[in-house]
């Protein structure tokens, strides 16, 4: 089952990168939430119900739910066009996603590790890597946030696959923060959205030496 | 006290927000600043014993400690000037003292914290206080530099993350349950060398965007551009600590295993190219709180080369870390002085500053001195101190370039400095202001006082402190 959760969310990194729309990421976003809220459950079943109570309410609440919903009210207040406008076209990113993930395998298995689980740590690393590549491709500052949530949706996994041995109140200070610097963003790109003409980096660009 | 100093912090940030009254924020912050110096004192007091579980004020943390007391004292003064002169929506202004009481009381745990996941909770709350005074004036361009704030910090926090996780199945090989500093230095060597090294460069890169070195330095210049300057000033001085100390605790960690060589090469390479961007763009840059932020790359630079070297060099390192986190607000807070006389912060619009404020321009004067580490100043020190423990590691090519890179950068802002002092500015000359008080230079005449005389004469506590600090690492 679990498998079959973490080759849908690889599969959803490919799909990533030929939408073409922004509400599609946005889609996507609530699915990879869902899936993680299901890796989650069968994950850490076995923690202390507190705990896990917790977890599973940031992946459900946060992450598929608060998150997406307040995007998509930035994507409609700035009247943000659909297009998501990359700097490349969709066939190269969709070669390089898959080439992110092939090379993920290979890193993977050069390291010979008895502590990692192998197939969380390629979806975390592929989801890093294509995080990273979305926010270098794209023109349109909003696809930045949901770069950085593909990102931090890699390190999700990636604290699975290790498997955190952090106390809960760690972990709480952790989510915080994760959840405010995102929401900072989301109220940045809609400033960003509200002062310049357009949502697009190439507005930025005054500040420089 | 952590405890009662971070809920107190809380909910004075929060009345702060709440009220807006010019007489309540003056009662507000001058009960922080209280509350701050409590703090500081009873942690010095209490020496290493460990509150709150994740907390313990070792010699470091307390170091760091006293250095933002002072420089946030100062720094709230000039908030308060800072407002008469550029009245405010009172919201703003409430704003603005919230989010400093949080960058202060963020910053304070952050130093204190003995364990790796609580010191990522911190740094990564100084990156969201920070943005709200970055973003302060609410223009295009402050807008601009705030993003780029966010979004690096965020992505580098990140880093340290993974950094962290990495850390996690090293530990977990080891057998040991958790990530506090103490726990790991003593379990260092059982650690797995290669996941050691990644964690470590994942750390390190992370916190190189608080720290302000290569490669994550651009985040800060921005910030420290564009914020208002007494938050420039806190920007380029205690939160730079704050992305030291998180280097440095992880340094200590390695110090103990067999990576250690390795991580030196790593420091000494992010220190080399620190020294080396901050030398080109000093050289053409013509803003002067940019130049200053670049100083402040150039000064993490010669920072991570005394670690790099070792010996005596992390004795020079710490006490360069402390004398330049009192010289660099100094500047700051009279960069804020320039800006009213002359609307402008371009080298080029700025000159014959005599002219106008005489003790500003003194204080400039002295500043030139201090910060390119002239004799009088106590960065002469530590810069010596430095540069003979890299003699001392044999490594005298690196020794050779980082002293001509430092001329070029004596050089580039010696011609700015002497311009803005003594030439006539560009443009016409603006027309007669209000003259600025003396009493508004008095907190940069002790700062940089401070400086001189802690380099020449080291209180003997402090020396013991220090040595404290470094006391785990090996010689």
């Amino acid at each position: 089952m679990i498998n079959i959760l973490l080759i849908a969310f690889t599969i959803s990194l490919i799909y990533i990168a030929m939408a073409n729309r922004l509400i599609t990421y946005i889609r996507i976003i609530v699915f990879q939430g869902l899936i993680l809220f299901g890796v989650a459950f069968i994950e850490l079943i076995e923690i202390n119900p507190a705990n896990l109570i917790f977890v599973l309410l940031e992946t459900i609440i946060i992450k598929a739910v608060a998150i997406p919903y307040f995007l998509r009210y930035i994507l409609e207040r700035n009247k943000i066009t659909r297009e998501q406008e990359p700097y490349v076209s969709n066939f190269v990113s969709v070669v390089v996603v898959t080439l992110i993930i092939l090379g993920s395998f290979f890193l993977t298995y050069t390291v010979h590790e008895t502590h990692i689980r192998k197939l969380f740590f390629i979806v975390a690393l592929s989801a890093l890597f294509t995080g990273l590549y979305i926010i270098i491709t794209r023109r349109k500052i909003i696809t930045h946030v949901l770069g950085y949530l593909v990102i931090e949706n890699g390190v999700f996994v990636l604290s699975l696959a290790v498997g955190s041995t952090m106390p809960m109140i760690v972990n709480t200070g952790i989510l915080l923060d994760i959840f405010v610097s995102v929401i900072l963003l989301g109220i940045f790109a809609d400033k960003i959205g509200d002062v310049f003409e357009e949502q697009d980096v190439e507005q930025l660009r005054s500040l420089k030496d | 006290m952590v405890g009662v100093y971070l809920s107190g912090a809380l909910l004075i940030g929060v009345l702060l927000y709440l009220l807006k009254n010019h007489v309540a924020n003056v009662i507000l912050i001058l009960a922080f600043i209280i509350l701050q110096w409590t703090l500081t004192i009873y942690e010095y007091a209490n020496l290493n014993s460990t509150q709150l579980v994740y907390f313990t004020p070792d010699a470091l943390a307390v170091i760091f400690l006293f250095v933002l007391s002072i420089v946030s004292v100062p720094a709230f003064y000039h908030s308060f000037v800072y407002f008469t002169k550029h009245p405010y929506k009172p919201r703003e202004q409430g704003m603005f003292y919230a989010a400093m009481v949080i960058l202060n009381a963020s910053l304070s745990a952050a130093y204190l914290s003995n364990h790796l996941g609580i010191t990522w909770v911190f740094v990564e709350l100084t990156t969201l206080s920070a943005s709200a005074l970055i973003y302060h004036r609410r223009s295009k361009l402050t807008l601009e530099g705030t993003w780029k704030y966010i979004f690096i910090c965020s992505i580098s926090i990140t880093l340290v993350f993974i950094g962290i996780l990495f850390t996690t199945v090293a530990v977990q090989q080891a057998g040991i349950k958790d990530l506090f500093y103490p726990v790991l230095s003593l379990n260092a060597s059982k650690l797995d060398d290669f996941w050691l090294k990644l964690s470590f460069l994942f750390i390190f890169t992370g916190f190189t965007a608080k720290a302000g070195l290569v490669p994550m330095y651009t985040a800060g210049i921005d910030a420290k551009d564009k914020a208002p300057y007494p938050a420039g000033a806190m920007l380029a001085s205690v939160v730079m600590n704050v992305g030291f100390i998180g280097i440095f605790r992880y340094y200590e960690i390695t110090s103990h295993s067999s990576i250690f060589e390795w991580t030196n090469k790593i420091l000494m390479i992010s220190g080399i190219l620190s020294i080396f961007v901050a030398t080109v763009y000093m050289m053409r840059v013509k803003n002067i709180k940019r130049i200053m932020a670049y100083s402040g790359v150039e000064h993490m630079g010669i920072v991570m080369l005394g670690m790099a070297a070792g010996g005596i060099g992390y004795y020079a390192a710490i006490l360069h870390l402390i004398l330049h986190s009192f010289a660099k607000p100094a500047l700051f807070f009279q960069f804020g002085q320039i800006y009213r006389t002359y609307g402008s912060k371009s080298i080029y619009d700025v000159g014959d500053y005599f002219k106008y404020n005489i003790n500003g321009a003194i204080v400039l004067l002295l500043a030139y001195f201090v910060i390119t580490a002239m004799p009088p100043s106590g960065l002469f020190i530590s810069e010596f101190l430095v540069f003979r423990s890299v003699f001392e590691a044999g490594e005298l090519w690196i020794l050779i370039l980082v002293v001509v890179l430092l001329t070029f950068i004596i050089w580039a802002l010696g011609k700015n400095f002497f311009k803005m002092l003594f030439i006539n500015p560009v443009k016409d000359y603006p027309e007669k202001r209000e003259s600025i008080p003396f009493t508004e230079s008095i907190s940069q005449y002790i700062l940089l006082i401070l400086v001189i005389c802690i380099g020449l004469i080291p209180p003997g506590r402090l020396v013991e402190l220090i040595h404290a600090a470094i006391s785990t690492l090996p010689d």
